[in-house]
């Protein structure tokens, strides 16, 4: 007998979806100058709606009007009274949780239950978290008055829409800065609802701004003269040019880039757990995740074991509409992303490793990718040194602990590291020595805002999360 | 007035432990503040510097993994020797920046006084900037700060001596390690502290120390993919923006330095050592 | 299903070193994996025809029980008669399960519709008694016509680690019960670790135990979902070493037919869907019968039912 799970979607008009959308300057939302763009629902490739985007003038108001609210406004506000505004998010986002997972879920791509389980009650973690910051800057160990730098522009990715807009507006706002955000350009809608609920909240005009648009208006926004401040998340690629483009400028400047991370399972690993663990780690947000666990370590003595099991639980991911609650593995962002995808794993086929893909059925509109495992992978093919930023997971082994280090180690990135096994003292010691802003043992994809999070080398620099990453926004 | 005939010292470069003449066999005269030959100092081409590089990477495993307490003692070692060669650094200081011998004294006591400071910061770092995070679940989490890697450091071009210890003993006392641009007009307090480190128990390429053409120098060094953060106090003005382009490259960590040489005597603060260290987040579930 | 050990694992069993070191070598088991595991199971959405035929399923694999001191033959009779007929048109239990000594009414009340009856024998619930009682107790149990008997395991020396002695005695009560299936219950609320719960699974698969059990339903916690998802792995684990399909009985807590559900969900992922039988599952339970059946009359009608509407036996 077999069961087959009745589809379970989650009901559309929840969203709220509306025809169009417009980018938030100086607390109004305003008719943006730039080319209109049109967002699209990756599993269906229907338009979701079209949204206004900034150009270089509304840029440059939107500057303007965050450095007028800086100067007169929340610059000088007391962090008591800051808090209680960025409590107010907190909450609006917990109240219209269904609705932002919903329309998350629409313009993303991501299954129901992520953006319902992880990226909605995580965002507004973030800002109850920050709330509590706004008046004990004094205690967090950078004098005893650290100033905010003033305007920041900040530049997000399209695979957290909304939980990267909350990781960038909350501790800007809590530390006493001004904001100018720009959302990815596949996925600008929670952005501009998260607008709604800052204009809701009743912050001040200008505080926080969203100018929607391509990589033209991150340019136009990080190189104003008027920002004191740039965070970007986004491919390490972008990164360096932003870096480049900020040279001489003295703008203050935290990256937070691309990864490639070993998730390194040794023979006396909790294997159930560890499958899991690996599965999340590359399965999770259809792989669309910087620190994702896409290079597999495995000791040889449990490899073909661990392999096999692997691919049984794999083949157990439903992959299909996102919007229903028994997705795991939803749609690729957009067709850009799916044809990078197919490319990598093009060469991976070519480089000789051994590829195995999910039977799973996949629907016949909108981008999808079978999850794919790769074995017999090593470490000069492009599969194990690329990012590929999709549901593909490579598969590598090695005999020692020293050799396993040196694997994980040899890459220009380090943003994050797995290490299963139950013996205390080696995880320790792994941990110690692997080159990642985040090591997670016996455990994957965590987040918190509590912890800082953030990654080494090519991975970028600085922190989001915790005491450490307030100093990005702080003139210290 | 003795008869006697001096024996002047020939200022070589100090890389991996050694002092080896550059490479391209080409040395400068260095002048006092006054425009008297002082000495021909070494100077260093790319290819020295790319040895440095490598010198400083290779050292990094150990320094990094030695203890905090043991790197404490390492430095304040530092200190003790520099103590009992407090007459000769005063009197090249005096030289090179033409203070009067009063100030070159009270000079070189800063310098001392600042590598104990470090000495001292070594194990309180990560009680200062780590953590135990209060996530919300069933996790042990915790922060740590580690040492960035290899630190690429451009010296003040002006303080020869306190200045050159006051962004070099941060790199050391963050565990990390340092390939350092000497003051090009002054680079001689920074050869016998060279030699001072020799003697000492720095392991020999955590500090690595090259005197010649900044301008030249430092664009190799801010491109170098092998060097994780740069330190441009003593990049020349103009080139700043250039160096930072060029760290860009592999998203190289630059420190925010202010423009124009601070005065290094007032007291240095916890900013160099933060921006030295990268935090690491550590997840571990909690359960039975 | 055999009752020796498999070849695979005689040398694990040869001594009561050998099988420490056998069960110790298992892999860990890591409690907040296995219970995030267990919860993202759990948010599985069952919707229309799959709900429906998991409640008809839910009802299938039951093993309608009373344990009670105060239990009498006409309280088992009637719960006899529930388990053959649940309500109009379902399909009936897989057993009822009693004491040894309503084996007898029991037996004679489902004799011929296929119930199957089960009694808890070895000195249910706590299993302190001597060997010799607990042969007697599991012989009588067969002798009146028990199909399946639920043993409980002794905990007191498994936590000694006296794990010979529990092999044996398994393996003892195996040969009582002759065609007898087995269940072996495992006691989990009182093992305290997951490691623990994979240990007496493992021991009791190798014993020839043709069930693994979770609870007597006296010991709280009784059945979880992350111990339920646990012994479905040591089940699958074990099919794929042998090739052997042996069975799971969540028993003790699993009163609504929500929680009946997630358990489902955990069978048919982690184990698969082959145990999605009441050959290789079964859920030790009373009250979650009638949720289950209430739960069917608000599928059926379109509208919510109440307890009124589902017989009190």
């Amino acid at each position: 007998m077999t069961w087959e799970y009745d589809p379970a979607p989650e009901s559309r008009a929840i969203a709220n979806l509306k025809p169009t959308y417009r980018p938030f300057v100086d607390g109004e939302f305003v008719d943006g100058t730039g080319e209109p763009l049109k967002s699209v629902n990756p599993a269906t490739e229907e338009v979701l709606a079209e949204v206004g985007t900034a150009g270089p003038t509304d840029v440059d108001k939107a500057v303007k009007a965050a450095r007028r609210a800086y100067d007169k406004v929340w610059g000088r506000m007391p962090g008591s009274e800051r808090a209680k505004y960025i409590f107010r998010i907190a909450r609006m986002i917990a109240e219209r949780a269904r609705e932002l997972a919903v329309l998350e879920t629409l313009d993303n791509g991501k299954p129901i239950k992520e953006s319902r389980d992880t990226d909605v009650p995580t965002a507004s973690a973030h800002f109850f978290y920050h709330a509590g910051w706004a008046d004990k800057l004094e205690y967090a160990g950078y004098g005893p008055d650290p100033r905010p730098l003033g305007v920041a522009g900040q530049v997000i990715p399209w695979n957290f829409p909304l939980l990267m807009a909350a990781w960038k507006i909350a501790p800007a706002l809590a530390c006493g800065n001004t904001v100018v955000l720009k959302p990815a350009e596949t996925t600008p809608l929670t952005a501009l609802v998260l607008a709604e609920i800052i204009q809701q909240a009743e912050l001040p005009p200008g505080v926080v701004n969203i100018v929607p648009g391509a990589g033209d208006v991150g340019a136009e926004l990080v190189n104003h003269p008027g920002v004191a401040k740039v965070a970007f998340t986004g491919s390490t690629e972008v990164g360096k040019l932003i870096q480049g483009s900020l040279a001489g400028t003295g703008k203050k400047l935290t990256l937070e880039l691309g990864g490639k991370a070993a998730n390194i399972v040794f023979d006396d690993a909790p294997l159930d757990q560890a499958v899991e663990g690996i599965v999340n780690g590359i399965f999770f947000n259809q792989g669309h995740v910087c620190c994702a666990g896409s290079r597999l370590l495995v000791q040889e003595s449990i490899a073909d074991e661990l392999l096999d099991r692997l691919h049984e639980r794999v083949a157990t991911l439903r992959v299909g509409d996102p919007m229903d609650k028994n997705t795991d593995v939803g749609a690729i962002n957009s067709r850009d992303q799916l044809s990078k995808i197919r490319e990598l794993v093009t060469s991976g086929e070519q480089e000789g490793a051994q590829r195995w893909t999910s039977p799973c059925p996949l629907p016949e509109k909108g981008f999808f990718f079978a999850p794919t495992v790769f074995a017999n992978v090593t470490q000069s093919m492009r599969i194990a040194r690329e990012e590929i930023f999709g549901p593909v997971l490579s598969v590598l082994t090695f005999r020692t602990p020293d050799e396993a280090l040196a694997k994980a180690n040899n890459t220009p990135y380090g943003l994050s590291a797995g290490v299963w096994t139950e013996k205390g003292s080696r995880i320790l010691w792994m941990a110690d020595r692997l080159r990642a802003g985040v090591v997670w043992a016996n455990t994957f994809n965590r987040f918190d805002p509590a912890a800082p999070f953030g990654g080494y080398q090519e991975s970028g620099f600085g922190r989001e999360g915790g005491r450490t990453g307030l100093e990005a926004y702080l003139d210290v | 007035m003795s008869d006697r005939v001096t024996v002047s010292k020939t200022y070589k470069l100090f890389v991996g432990g050694a002092f080896p003449r550059s490479e391209s066999g080409r040395t400068y005269p260095v002048s006092d503040s006054r425009g008297r030959f002082l000495a021909n100092a070494a100077q260093a081409s790319r290819k020295d510097l790319r040895e440095a590089v490598v010198a400083a990477r290779g050292a990094f495993g150990k320094w990094s993994g030695a203890t905090a307490y043991n790197r404490g003692q390492v430095l304040y070692r530092v200190a003790e020797l520099l103590e009992g060669r407090r007459e000769q650094f005063a009197a090249e200081v005096a030289a090179g920046e033409g203070a009067p011998s009063r100030r070159a004294q009270s000079i070189v006591d800063a310098a001392i006084d600042r590598w104990v400071w470090y000495a001292g910061w070594t194990d309180k770092l990560a009680t200062v900037l780590g953590a135990a995070n209060p996530v919300a679940g069933p996790y042990f989490s915790f922060s740590v700060p580690e040492p960035t890697g290899v630190v690429g450091v451009l010296a003040p071009p002006d303080s020869s001596l306190l200045g050159l210890v006051s962004v070099l003993a941060p790199v050391l006392a963050v565990g990390a390690t340092a390939v350092v641009v000497a003051s090009e007009d002054r680079p001689l307090p920074a050869i016998t502290l060279a030699e001072v480190l020799a003697t000492s128990d720095v392991p020999g390429g955590v500090v690595n120390l090259l005197t010649g053409h900044t301008a030249e120098l430092a664009p190799w060094l801010a491109a170098h993919a092998d060097v994780n953060a740069l330190d441009l106090a003593g990049a020349p003005v103009e080139q700043r923006a250039e160096l930072e382009r060029a760290a860009a490259g592999t998203v190289t960590r630059v420190l925010r330095v202010g423009r124009g040489e601070p005065d290094w005597t007032t007291g240095p603060d916890i900013g160099r050592l933060r921006a030295l260290v990268e935090t690491k987040t550590v997840w571990h579930p909690m359960g039975v | 299903m055999s009752a020796t050990t498999t070849h695979e694992f005689s040398d694990a069993t040869r001594d009561e070193s050998s099988l420490r070191r056998f069960l110790h070598g298992l892999p860990g088991v890591d409690a907040v994996g296995l219970e995030q595991r267990s919860a993202g199971l759990a948010t599985r959405s069952i919707k229309k025809s799959s709900k429906r035929w998991a409640i008809d399923t839910a009802i299938s694999m039951v093993d309608l029980t009373t344990l009670e001191g105060a239990d009498t033959p006409g309280k088992v009779r009637s719960l006899c008669a529930k388990a053959r007929h649940p309500a109009p048109a379902t399909p009936r239990v897989a057993a009822v399960c009693v004491y040894p000594d309503m084996v007898a009414t029991a037996a004679q009340e489902v004799a011929g519709t296929g119930v199957e009856v089960a009694s808890v024998a070895t000195a249910f619930p706590s299993g302190r008694s001597s060997l010799r009682i607990k042969i007697a107790d599991t012989e009588y149990a067969v002798e009146a016509g028990a199909t399946e008997i639920d043993m409980v395991i002794d905990r007191g020396a498994f936590l000694a680690g006296r794990y010979g002695q529990v092999f044996d005695e398994i393996r003892t009560i195996k040969a009582a019960c002759g065609d007898t299936h087995l269940k072996v219950i495992l006691e989990t609320g009182e093992l305290a670790t997951y490691d623990n719960v994979r240990r007496a699974s493992w021991l009791a698969l190798l014993a020839g135990g043709d069930f693994i059990k979770t609870s007597t339903g006296k010991v709280s916690p009784a059945a979880t979902l992350p111990v339920t998802n646990l012994m479905l792995q040591a089940v699958r684990d074990w099919h794929a070493a042998t090739g052997q399909h042996r069975g799971v009985k969540p028993a003790g807590g699993i009163r609504t037919t929500k929680d009946a559900i997630r358990h489902l969900v955990a069978v048919h992922e982690v184990a698969g869907p082959d145990w999605l039988t009441p050959k290789l599952f079964r859920f030790g339970a009373s009250s979650l019968l009638n949720d289950l059946l209430m739960q069917r009359q608000t599928q059926l009608s379109g509208h919510y039912s109440g307890p009124d509407y589902v017989t009190v036996d």
